[in-house]
């Protein structure tokens, strides 16, 4: 099989002294911003894109890529021990992991979650090896019409999808698309929302956006929020799981895994979601549910498994199709675009090296990480003792001069701190920075996908029903778009307030106001 | 407004709950709840609805003027038109929707520090093509460090010089980047 050859000649690539020293850095910056709660991995990715300028493609995706799964094993830390969730992901992961650490059983929880991290990521690279080539070559047939449909699909979903209120995450993305129209219309070149300046004729370049939003936007919004403070814990005890353990967590593994890899698919999935997905479903398969929340280690391994497992199979539709699944893909997608890499069907043909070089370097990394993870726990627990008032600066001061040197322009570094104040009031006012940034990336493929399409329909919009695959997409579109309407106007009807159970909390807040 | 935050009790700090409360996800989302700052409320959904037609409309405006063409030959403008034509709509629903305004953040008085620090990266962005970036960032570290942060005058100094040294050693040494210096 020639694709086997490809997957040999992908160790090679990885095995070259540069890569494996770029995705140790990767996942050791990773494992530290995972530490550290505040930046994320999508803020680091951004503040970092500049760095991948100078080094080959394959290479930047490798270290970008080591970020976003050392993430979810360094996330896990502080969990454990602060009960502060260092990720998104890692979240309920605080419920019984905290209760591990309370009885005692720190190392435990921090073993378990280690090991099933690693299992998760590994079983997801194999995967995504597997399928990946298959959905490529499934896609190599799309024309514009299902790209504009799939792009229009994956935006909907990320919105819909994102944490917060679900119309303005809507807003926001269309604003990305408005914000993509800026500069010369490739079709009729005429230029577009420029106000006459320059700077702009060629468009908004994609990394000040990035940056500004996610970086300096999440930079800002933690100034505020710095003044709680966060006490380092001593030491960590035994991190080696007994045989006991993992016994028992092998099933929330193996359930994680799978559940993990399956929802980090998913336009709009990932980690986050995966891990609370996990965590439900070992709740309900339980057999006395009311350990959980006091100390099951069911309830660390399957959502530390699956977050794992998540953020590695999200990339499949980034790497076969070409659209981002969420805002770190999103980062990802733009990363390659600098690199002059349009990902896509054709990406595992026309560029297996890079393909192949950077699904193998997950093994490598998901090594290094479980080296990291068990063994030098101690050493990035220590992390946490640098004070945030010192990292902030830092942080910040890498960006401003990380943008100059995209293009050494002082009007990149300008449009950063602009997208900073706009993404820190975003935040503010509760919209997700996610959908813009992810809309705007796919804002041009959408356009010009979109216009294709007209030019080949002779102007119908009724054309995208004529292919079997659009006219699907578009009717998911449809269903996604108009669901939450109906059951909002239906929950109306019946009187009772929309409580879903992680914001139980906020909802009954709502109705005392409402009464106030 | 907000009276259903006035100050939390002060029993629930971390490690010394003994008792187990009934439903744990539940004590750590109302606990969570409880640390993070009030909604932004009814009139800062509306302010930031009303923002986002405007934009809308705005481009909307442009949109047209930029020629809409035919859906067989569009022109320039029939795409942003659509989008902003979007973008009024789903904010104009939102204005609706939101009225209750349960998400987003209410500023505080620590809010003052993040303007405070948008205005020294703006100062940065200024006296970068002028002064290079040692001076300006020398600055900025100080001003976050000592009066953002909190820090004492001996640590916010000493960790500011070593900041701007090692991003000195970084982009103009190890990276020869162009980045304006002044040494």
């Amino acid at each position: 099989m020639e694709s086997l050859q490809n997957v040999a000649a992908g160790f090679a690539v990885v095995l070259e002294p540069t890569n494996l020293l770029y995705c140790l850095l990767g996942v050791v910056i990773g494992m530290l911003i995972g530490v550290l709660p505040g930046l994320g991995p999508a803020a680091t990715i951004a503040i970092l894109l500049p760095l991948t300028y100078g080094v080959e493609p394959v290479t930047a995706i490798i270290m970008l890529a080591g970020i976003f799964y050392g993430a979810q094993y360094g996330g896990t830390i502080t969990s454990v021990l602060l009960r502060l969730p260092g990720e998104a992901s890692s979240v309920v992961t605080v419920l019984d992991g905290h209760a591990l650490a309370r009885q005692g059983r720190a190392g435990t929880a921090l073993g378990v979650a280690a090991v099933g991290s690693f299992i998760g990521g590994t079983v997801a690279i194999v995967g995504l090896t597997f399928l990946a080539p298959v959905v490529a070559g499934f896609a190599l047939d799309f024309g514009p019409p299902e790209y504009a449909a799939l792009a229009l699909l994956g935006i909907l979903l990320v919105s819909t999808i994102a944490s917060g209120a679900r119309l303005k995450a809507l807003i926001a993305a269309a604003i990305g698309l408005l914000l993509a129209t800026v500069g010369r219309d490739a079709f009729t070149g005429a230029e577009r929302f420029t106000f006459d300046n320059l700077s702009l004729a060629d468009g908004i370049d994609f990394v000040p956006v990035a940056m500004g939003l996610f970086g300096l936007g999440e930079i800002l919004y933690n100034l505020e929020e710095r003044h709680r403070a966060v006490h380092a814990p001593g030491k960590v005890a035994n991190v080696w799981p007994s045989r006991k353990d993992l016994k028992e967590s092998s099933g929330a593994v193996t359930r994680g895994s799978v559940l993990g890899f399956f929802l980090g698919i998913l336009p709009g999935g990932g980690a986050t979601i995966a891990s609370m997905a996990a965590y439900a479903a070992e709740k309900k398969r339980a057999k006395d549910p009311s350990r959980f929340g006091k100390g099951a280690i069911e309830g660390v391994a399957g959502p530390e498994t699956a977050n794992n497992a998540a953020a590695t199979s999200s990339f499949i539709p980034l790497l076969t199709l070409g659209i981002p699944a969420n805002a770190t893909m999103a980062l990802m997608f733009g990363a390659l675009l600098i690199q002059g890499i349009t990902p896509g069907p054709q990406l595992v043909t026309e560029h297996p090296e890079l393909f192949w070089g950077v699904v193998n370097s997950m093994y490598i990394g998901n090594v290094l990480l479980l080296i990291m993870s068990i063994p030098l726990v101690g050493v990035f627990v220590r992390i946490l003792r640098v004070r945030a008032a010192i990292l902030a600066p830092v942080t910040a001061l890498i960006t401003m001069v990380g943008a100059y040197t995209i293009n050494n322009s002082v009007f990149d570094v300008l449009l950063v701190v602009v997208f900073g104040a706009v993404g820190y009031l975003m935040k503010k006012f509760g919209f997700e920075p996610g959908p813009l940034v992810l809309a705007f990336v796919l804002g041009s493929l959408l356009e010009s996908s979109l216009r294709r399409s007209l030019l080949m329909f002779d102007g119908s919009a009724a054309g995208f029903f004529t292919r079997p695959i659009s006219a699907t997409l578009l009717v998911v579109f449809v269903v996604v778009a108009v669901l939450p309407l109906i059951r909002a106007v239906r929950d109306r009807r019946a009187g009772g307030d929309v409580a879903g159970a992680p914001d139980a909390g906020a909802s009954a807040k709502n109705r005392e106001e409402e009464s106030v | 407004m907000d009276g259903s935050s006035n100050g939390k009790p002060d029993g629930r700090a971390d490690g010394g709950a003994a008792v187990a409360p009934a439903d744990p996800a539940q004590a750590l989302a109302d606990e969570w709840a409880e640390e993070t700052p009030p909604p932004a409320g009814p009139v800062a959904n509306l302010a930031a609805s009303l923002v986002t037609t405007a934009i809308g409309v705005l481009g909307a405006v442009t949109a047209v003027g930029l020629g809409l063409g035919t859906p067989t030959q569009p022109g320039a403008g029939l795409w942003p038109l659509a989008i902003s034509v979007a973008v009024v709509v789903l904010s104009l629903a939102q204005v609706v929707v939101g009225r209750r305004g349960g998400d987003g953040e209410k500023f505080s008085r620590y809010s003052w520090l993040s303007l405070v620090g948008l205005a020294t990266l703006l100062g940065l962005v200024a006296l970068l093509p002028v002064i290079g970036f040692e001076i300006p960032a020398l600055l900025l570290s100080l001003i976050w460090m000592k009066f953002l942060g909190g820090e004492s005058w001996r640590s916010a100094v000493l960790y500011s010089v070593l900041v701007v040294g090692v991003l000195y050693g970084v982009f103009v040494g190890a990276l020869g980047t162009n980045v304006p210096h002044l040494f």
